[in-house]
């Protein structure tokens, strides 16, 4: 059924009962088996500078008493090696009388195809299409100064054991592809960069030319802010885009949402369950079932089927993220959104692609409403305290609006707010929305995992923008 | 327990002669093994165990001046060989690049100097809990404090690290860590903060009821803060965020960012880029140091290195491949600094603290907004206003900005210095920033 263990000394018989045997007193636990290929390949002044192909093949066993988690892994597959986790485990848990969960849904859905993108797309033609991006920006534009363009692709195969022998298996690939384009003019020098991604092969994303469209919007950047101002510093109005500047929602509501720091009573939004946390009108998902989408998952890595939980509904507060762990200690269900990096990290609840929904209102309106403020079209990253509810983004396409006009562009500057309280301040809700490119990773305990966002215009009546002219 | 010298230079030497045999022209390898053991605490009872035990190998291969390179955890002799050939059909499609090669053979580090990283005791989970217990005991004594997570990590090393030039080393290294998160909680807000120690000898660590209890207070001296105005004002760094612009200095002097010509500080070097008191070194071979190594990720000796001499920039962090490129020698740095840090100012934290009779103490930072290639610097921060000398009140939701070219030129040290990461800085005062707050 499966090449996890074929090449070692272990059978499936062997790897149940172990399974089984050290889960027995536990309120629940599995091993995990990861197969995983990738390859990154780096184009950067005018040449391949690098091109890596990876193969990583381990296990994950974890055992899961009352609230204690006791993990064990590694990437040597035989008798011995799952014995000594077995043995770690056990030694964690010595006084663990549970019951084990046999419980788990099932589904026949699939978000994706079982396809390899790396074998699926020739070295060859690759390093041709990387070669065309930096020869078509250096000749489009004569300020171009640096071009760098990167292939990354993956295929991870898992399966989950439960006890009592079920498994769960999945094959997800994964894809990205990547522009950064540098610009100089007059001594001055300012980035673009833009990308393409999710969970099919490469060619479907490069199409029709299409890296020529991730060239453009690379140097598009680039060019506004070669034109750009120092940024205002301040309380005020703030416009955003549709479409990536939703990890806005990411940060100020997606993790403060996520189950664990809920259980624990350390997030901001703890005790706001069933009340109004968001002006009327916001209706925020994470859903894990979108075709092909990079935060899609056909089961979570626990082996729950992914869904769309709604997380805000019109305003009010209405469920968590929740793996099994927490799921159990809240007394709820999990909504398939346990997920880990690699098998080398122990389940968390994550986002998988968040989204607040369209609302009426058009960008003009909102644009047209402000008489000083800004308008943020791009985004670099950002992050958030959990604790407090702070949260930053840094804008990396921004304007002026003065007197309800889009106006200058504006320097990359960091906007800082509150997250159980910024929703509310949001006035207006496009009818635009639109998911991001495809590109975003989401850092969470030292874990990375790919995610999506999607968002309308949206208008936010106060935010703090941290630039350098008061 | 971790694999030894032998195993991993047999494992090294395996792959290395396929790569010959195969045809290609250089190779090297790096193999080595990782295990580590740790225990975390939530509200003083366990939460969780986690042991890990990690190989992982990866290999370049050239042909002559086409070079390619994988990875990968599967050790085994059969996987090994599926993989080389791979790398080396890969690198003879990958297009040549004329500075692609093994580092010079006189670079290479000969003598291997014992710095000390390795301690071989080891700490059963039994003892560290006992420690997380004693550490959340004290800092969950205030009743402000609603939540104590603690952990502690025991983690060992070896590497092995040879090419096809002759070069054959590794040494063994470990650390242990412990660190306290505490959340605190009044009737306006919840705050969180912590502390953490982390060294290469077990018994050089902080003790923990002094963990606990510096987590603590740290925590509650946060509770009520206040957001102040749009300002104009000058800013104090704590070290743990004073580092961090040393790291931005770093990274801005690293060879790759220099060659590519994506850093604000290309062609600076014999220039004054920091004020004239400011000394910035780079010393690999500190005695347990938290960054030291005998030789960097090629193999290349690293000597000590003064980077900035009285406000004048001496030297990029050089590795191969881009030293080939801008015509320097590699000072063995592939991988960045070292044990790097800003030699100590001449007065005391609390003179620095009264400098200005209004100031702004930052201790915490959050989001990327460090820009190397223009050097702009916009953060989202919290911390204490200060004035005459005192912290006055808890401040949040606020950013502070500038660039880095007007920021290294107005930094004043303090003299309080110490060796608690890879990257130090005694407490720093920048003045001419911008706040932006109400």
């Amino acid at each position: 059924m499966s090449n996890f263990f074929n090449k070692s000394d272990l059978t499936r018989n062997d790897v149940e009962e172990i399974v089984s045997d050290t889960l027995k007193n536990c309120d629940d636990g599995e091993l995990y088996f990861e197969d995983s290929k990738s390859e990154s390949i780096l184009l950067d002044d005018n040449k391949i500078k690098s091109s890596n192909y990876s193969s990583d093949l381990g296990f994950g066993f974890r055992a899961i008493s009352d609230e204690v988690v006791a993990y064990s892994h590694s990437n040597e597959i035989s008798k011995e090696s799952l014995k000594n986790s077995s043995k770690n485990l056990k030694s964690t848990l010595k006084s663990s009388k549970g019951t084990y969960n046999h419980e788990i849904p099932k589904t026949n859905n699939k978000f994706y195809e079982e396809i390899n993108p790396i074998e699926q797309k020739s070295l060859d033609s690759k390093l041709e299409v990387l070669n065309k991006v930096n020869d078509y920006l250096r000749k489009k534009d004569f300020t171009v100064k640096q071009v760098t363009a990167s292939f990354a692709g993956e295929q991870k195969s898992i399966e989950i054991i439960r006890s009592g022998g079920e498994a769960l298996t999945d094959v997800r690939p994964l894809i990205r592809f990547n522009v950064s384009v540098m610009l100089e003019k007059n001594g001055r020098k300012e980035t673009g960069v833009y990308g393409v991604g999710g969970r099919q092969s490469y060619d479907e994303y490069l199409k029709n030319d299409n890296w020529k469209n991730v060239c453009e919007e690379a140097l598009r950047i680039a060019s506004v802010n070669l034109e750009s101002k120092p940024a205002p510093a301040g309380e005020m109005k703030v416009v955003l885009g549709p479409g990536w500047p939703a990890i806005l929602i990411h940060e100020a509501i997606g993790h403060g949402l996520e189950g664990d720091f809920n259980r624990k009573k350390t997030s901001a939004f703890h005790d706001l369950m069933g009340q109004k946390v968001a002006s009327e009108g916001v209706t925020i998902v994470d859903d894990g079932t979108l075709d092909k989408r990079r935060g899609s998952l056909t089961i979570d890595d626990e082996g729950t089927p992914t869904e769309r939980t709604v997380l805000i509904e019109n305003g009010i507060l209405k469920n968590f993220m929740q793996d099994r762990l927490n799921a159990r200690l809240m007394k709820t269900k999990s909504t398939g959104s346990g997920r880990r990096e690699n098998y080398k990290h122990i389940v968390l609840p994550r986002m998988r692609n968040t989204m607040m929904l369209s609302g009426k209102q058009t960008q003009d309106e909102m644009i047209k409403s402000v008489d000083k403020g800004i308008f943020a079209v791009s985004f670099g990253g950002g992050q958030v305290d959990i604790t407090s509810g702070k949260f930053v983004f840094n804008c990396t396409e921004a304007y002026e609006i003065n007197n309800g006009k889009i106006g200058s562009p504006i320097k990359g500057a960091t906007l800082i707010g509150d997250g159980p309280s910024i929703l509310k301040e949001v006035s207006m809700v496009g009818n635009d929305m639109m998911m991001d490119p495809g590109i975003g990773t989401c850092g969470k305990a030292g874990q990375g995992v790919p995610v999506g966002v999607a968002q309308p215009s949206i208008l936010i009546d106060k935010m703090t923008v941290g630039g350098t002219k008061l | 327990m971790i694999k030894d010298q032998e195993y991993l230079k047999s494992k090294a030497s395996y792959c290395l002669d396929l790569a010959k045999k195969l045809g290609a022209t250089d190779a090297s390898v790096t193999v080595g093994n990782s295990i580590s053991e740790s225990v975390s605490f939530r509200n003083r009872v366990l939460d969780e165990s986690n042991r890990s035990d990690s190989l992982a190998i990866s290999i370049e291969t050239y042909i002559g001046k086409k070079r390619s390179s994988i990875s990968s955890s599967n050790l085994l002799d059969e996987n090994l060989k599926i993989l080389i050939s791979k790398c080396f059909e890969t690198t003879k499609i990958t297009p040549e690049d004329e500075f692609n090669s093994l580092p010079d053979k006189d670079l290479l580090a000969g003598e291997i100097k014992d710095l000390n990283l390795y301690d071989e005791s080891h700490l059963e989970n039994d003892k560290k809990i006992d420690y997380l217990r004693e550490l959340e005991e004290v800092a969950s004594i205030d009743k402000k404090i609603v939540n104590t997570e603690s952990g502690f990590t025991e983690n060992k090393s070896n590497f092995i690290l040879a090419n096809s030039d002759g070069f054959c080393n590794g040494y063994k290294s470990s650390s242990f860590s412990a660190s306290c998160v505490t959340v605190a909680k009044d009737e306006n807000s919840m705050e969180r903060d912590y502390e953490f120690t982390s060294k290469c000898h077990l018994n050089d660590i902080i003790d923990p009821k002094n963990l606990g209890k510096i987590a603590a207070e740290q925590t509650i001296k946060k509770l009520s803060p206040k957001k102040i105005g749009s300002d104009k004002i000058s800013i104090i760094f704590d070290k743990r965020i004073a580092k961090g612009l040393l790291s931005s200095f770093a990274s801005a002097i690293s060879s790759s960012a220099i060659a590519r010509g994506t850093s604000f500080l290309k062609d600076k070097i014999d220039q004054q880029i920091f004020s004239n008191s400011i000394n910035i070194f780079d010393k690999p071979d500190l005695i347990k140091g938290m960054g030291s190594q005998c030789f960097d990720s090629e193999g290349v000796k690293s000597e000590a290195l003064k980077l900035v001499e009285r406000g004048f920039l001496k030297e990029y962090l050089v590795d191969t491949y881009n030293g080939k490129k801008l015509n320097l020698k590699s000072n063995g740095r592939s991988g960045g600094g070292t044990n790097l840090y800003f030699e100590n100012g001449q007065i005391s934290f609390e003179e620095l603290l009264k400098i200005h009779s209004r100031s702004l103490y930052i201790t915490e930072t959050i989001g990327h907004g460090t820009n190397i290639v223009t050097g702009d610097y916009s953060v989202g921060a919290n911390g204490f206003l200060v004035e005459n000398g005192e912290l006055k009140y808890p401040v949040s939701e606020i950013t502070i900005a500038g660039n880095f070219n007007d920021m290294f030129k107005s930094i004043t040290l303090a003299n309080d210095l110490d060796f608690k990461y890879s990257v130090n800085s005694p407490t720093m005062m920048i003045e001419g920033m911008t706040v932006a707050g109400k």
